[in-house]
């Protein structure tokens, strides 16, 4: 992924600087404390570090947030995961009595990444990302959005750029957090519906009747497929993709293709599409499975499973590309280009401008500040004061119940 | 449980309330004193059955016809509760043991295999899917009114909707389900139930679900209770671990738990008898010989790219280690593939060899992964994007699939059977015939549930056919894999002789059994 000459050596004199000042440590553990409502929530979550040269220690586990920045600070991670809370301190785990400590809970959590899409994409390919493909990210954050808060009730989510060439959601909800692996995998499963490996060609069957969650899915899909798909992608443009389309339609419409489309005339090739529609069976759903498998959104439900999965945290920086893992807004998520997400260098650079010069130039450097952290940190605050008022009133209820005033 | 000794206590009066349904959740240990031989013979049957309820549920769906006959039968035969609406006492009517005496031996034989089964993870994960499925078949035999005492009597209060709101969402009700029609919507109450309850029709999207709750037709009402069922279980077992030590203390009691407990998974394939017979050299061929076709298609996979993805590595790096590949071989052989690829000596030391390592038990909490069963390769770990795992025969395109046989010469003749098997859904059986046609023989003379027997079974037959083995007394295996075989007689004869004799006797029956399933 091009990213303007970044260059992993920079890390080790930059992360330092970027732990230092940039790294919002309040609202990081205004988050991961929950409010404090459940007795050492914070103290018993998992946290593993990437350090330099590749060396992984996991059961990483701080007392407060104070500790925390200062460890972060001397260790200087290159990448950082979080974890779930167990029984114990994890950084004790050694010392508790075999097959006590246990993973407890942990947020609901998906990962959306690129590299699963490399069959439906044909601008780029593994860790690369474009403006034409990003739009399958756009559309997989509005359906699951959507389908976690509309059909499963969940009302704290965080969507976070990977950095690199996906997202990731993290369902804070004290019921998501409390989910058993069985509940985890069959949420996963509810919202999965392309299927299936290399082996398999046509990866999405669909059988009258059609659940409402598919209905609204192809809701969102249909609004973008004629932009992404037909004009960015060009799926029906080159002789090979267009082989791949007619690979998923049923053999007995198959012949009302065959002549039009490999002219490579489009507008001739949607006649046709028109006239196979008309002619299609009842229960038959081709246009739509074609549309699902070149858009919807693919999960790993192995990231989903796991109460102990350890996923890469908000804010932590990609190693590769030196991006930082932003929180997404999802009011401005059309517009959301993660190629001009900032980079460590970049946070860290204007940062010092900021720091080091008098009023005028600071007036001068204001627009800069809309490539900055700030408004990613501002957005994480409304998401916090979101989650805030749910503690309030388990707090209340507690205080009330041990008659604490 | 209080035991006595050999003498058998004969239940004078006939206690109709403590058997009156024919359903149960299991809540109450039994309560009486018995014989050590009807204890071992109760545990010994029940899981025959769950065995039986095991491979039917690879072979056949859930709940056809062809399932429900067959599991009737094997229950019959067994003297479990077959037909739920028989009467407790109705004893004169009847052939053999009386519908009272059928569902005391349900009962307790339940908390006799509790006993064995609790005490490690996947013991109690294999019981809890058998009798959850068990239950499901018997639940699904008993008629509505039956359907709806059982819920009242157990306590699952769920809230019904009002008439307005299910007019509101009469649509999108039926739309979320094959057997919810207008009418349905009418006709029934509606239950409004948390979709943590109700995994099993989520998973499926089987049912509508609105803000966190699905909405449930009082027909669907058994997902519910299954779910509430496996719940029940889960918890009871984790009690009964903990009081384990004390019945461990009773010795007459310790050697059967254990041989039941041991009796499920037959062979595993973990032990390696074989360790560094097999050279790096010989994996390739090896693999278009003798490898199933699932493990031809990873090797395959791997040699063409070079790279294999976890899934992948997990399904196969197993299978090696369970043919005889030593941790050492393991590495150099995934090592020498990786590199030719993008993944530099460096990275593979970093990132890939930490894996190898712990599928041998040698990192973490150093568990020896045991290789994969056709069961597990088939059921879970679906294979997605990029992934060549999983069983060729399930999760293959049967066109890609057909291509792929013919590619590896299998005649027309033998791929139209192996397709024909595939839409059945018996794939294990598809693969079995691939076998015999790989192998040129007539008919295997086993019942192919492990890549690892499919392997051994090759070499067998490639070495000059060897001791096959036949045990005395059991009733003849035919192709089919089904445990419902063999005539009433028979089995009621065994049945009455194994009663009788010692235990060491008892247990080497048992390990036939399962060997031979």
């Amino acid at each position: 992924m091009p990213s303007s000459g970044y260059d992993a050596a920079c890390l080790p004199d930059l992360l330092p600087l970027y732990y230092r000042r940039l790294f919002p440590f309040a609202q990081y553990h205004r988050w991961l404390n929950y409010g404090g409502v459940q007795k050492n929530y914070f103290q018993n979550r998992e946290f593993s570090f990437t350090l330099k040269d590749d060396i992984y220690v996991r059961y990483q586990s701080f007392s407060t947030q104070t500790e925390l920045e200062k460890e972060m600070l001397k260790m200087n991670p290159y990448k950082i995961d979080v974890g779930a809370i167990y029984s114990h301190r994890p950084n004790q785990h050694n010392t508790v009595k075999s097959g006590t400590f246990q993973a407890l809970e942990k947020e609901l959590v998906f990962d959306i990444d690129m590299t699963d899409y490399d069959d439906v994409r044909s601008c780029c390919s593994a860790a690369e990302i474009c403006s034409k493909c990003w739009t399958l990210m756009t559309i997989a954050v509005h359906i699951l959005d959507r389908a976690l808060r509309d059909d499963f009730g969940f009302q704290h989510l965080l969507w976070v750029y990977s950095g690199r060439r996906g997202v990731h959601c993290w369902v804070c909800d004290e019921a998501a957090r409390k989910l058993s692996v069985a509940a985890r995998s069959a949420v996963a499963e509810y919202l999965s519906l392309v299927k299936g490996g290399d082996e398999t060609v046509k990866k999405v069957v669909l059988t009258d009747p059609l659940h409402p969650f598919i209905r609204e899915s192809l809701a969102v899909v249909e609004r973008y497929f004629p932009q992404y798909a037909l004009h960015e992608q060009e799926i029906l443009s080159r002789k090979e993709s267009v082989d791949k389309v007619l690979a998923l339609v049923p053999e007995d419409i198959l012949f009302l293709f065959q002549c039009c489309i490999y002219e490579g005339n489009k507008a001739c090739s949607r006649r046709y599409i028109g006239r196979a529609l008309a002619t299609a069976k009842k229960g038959q759903h081709f246009e739509k499975e074609i549309m699902l498998q070149y858009c919807y959104p693919r999960l790993d439900v192995n990231v989903s499973k796991g109460v102990n999965h350890l996923l890469k945290s908000p804010f932590s920086v990609h190693p590769k590309t030196g991006r930082i893992s932003v929180p997404m807004d999802l009011e401005e998520l059309d517009t959301f280009d993660p190629l001009a997400v900032p980079t460590i260098r970049s946070a860290t650079v204007l940062n010092a401008r900021v720091v080091c010069c008098d009023a005028a130039e600071r007036r001068k450097i204001r627009d800069y500040k809309r490539t900055s952290l700030a408004k990613y940190v501002k957005y994480f605050d409304q998401f916090l004061d979101g989650l805030a008022l749910s503690w309030k009133g388990e707090l209340l209820k507690k205080s009330d119940l041990e008659k604490d005033f | 449980m209080q035991f006595s000794g050999r003498r058998r206590k004969v239940i004078t009066s006939p206690q109709v309330e403590l058997y009156g349904q024919a359903l149960q959740f299991y809540g109450q240990p039994p309560l009486e004193n018995m014989s050590l031989s009807e204890f071992e013979s109760f545990a010994v049957d029940r899981l025959k059955l769950l065995k039986t309820i095991e491979n039917l549920g690879v072979s056949y769906v859930k709940l056809s016809d062809d399932y429900k006959r067959k599991l009737d039968n094997e229950s019959r035969n067994l003297n479990f509760p077959y037909r739920p609406d028989a009467v407790p006492d109705d004893r004169k009517s009847q052939v053999g043991p009386s519908e009272y005496e059928k569902r005391r031996k349900d009962h307790i034989s339940h908390f006799i295999l509790r006993l064995a089964y609790c005490q490690t993870e996947d013991l109690r994960r294999w019981f809890i899917q058998q009798e959850v499925d068990l239950f499901r078949y018997r639940f699904n035999g008993l008629q509505p009114k039956q359907k709806v005492e059982f819920l009242h009597k157990n306590n699952l209060q769920y809230d019904t909707i009002s008439v307005e709101e299910k007019k509101t969402l009469q649509d999108k009700l039926v739309n979320s389900s094959h057997n919810v029609s207008g009418i349905t919507v009418e006709d029934q109450d509606f239950y409004k139930v948390p979709f943590q309850d109700a995994l099993d029709l989520v998973r499926t999207r089987k049912v509508y679900l609105k803000a966190g709750y699905v909405y449930i037709p009082h027909q669907d009402i058994v997902a519910i209770v299954l779910n509430d069922f496996r719940t029940r279980l889960s918890k009871a077992l984790a009690l009964t671990a903990r009081s384990l030590p004390a019945v461990h203390s009773d010795e007459r009691l310790q050697p059967l738990l254990n041989h039941l407990s041991h009796a499920y998974v037959g062979q595993d394939y973990s032990i390696q008898k074989n360790v560094g017979k097999i050279s790096l050299e010989q994996i390739d061929s090896l693999s278009v010989k003798s490898f199933p076709l699932c493990m031809r298609q990873l090797h395959q996979a791997l040699r063409d790219s070079h790279h294999l993805r976890h899934g992948g590595r997990m399904q196969y790096g197993l299978f090696l280690k369970g043919i005889g590949l030593s941790l050492e071989q393991a590495l150099q052989f995934w090592r020498s593939e990786f590199i030719r690829g993008k993944v530099d000596a460096d990275k593979f030391d970093k990132a890939y060899a930490y894996g190898i390592r712990h599928m041998f038990g040698k990192e973490g909490k150093r568990a020896d992964y045991t290789p994969y069963s056709c069961m597990k390769v088939i059921l879970s770990n679906l294979p997605s994007q990029g992934d060549h795992h999983g069983c060729p025969f399930r999760h293959s395109d049967p066109e890609l699939l057909k291509q792929k046989l013919q590619f590896y010469k299998v005649s027309p003749s033998g791929i139209s059977q192996i397709l024909e098997l595939v839409k059945g859904m018996h794939y294990q059986l598809a693969c079995q015939k691939y076998f015999e046609l790989t192998h040129s023989i007539e008919e295997a003379s086993f019942s192919l549930n492990h890549p690892n027997q499919y392997f051994i079974e090759s070499q067998r037959v490639l070495g000059g056919g060897k001791d096959i083995k036949r045990e005395v007394g059991t009733p003849q295996r035919s192709q089919e894999n089904s445990a419902a075989r063999g005539s009433t007689t028979d089995r009621e004869a065994a049945a009455a002789a194994n009663a009788a004799k010692d235990l060491p006797e008892m247990t080497e029956d048992l390990d036939s059994f399962f060997q031979d399933a």
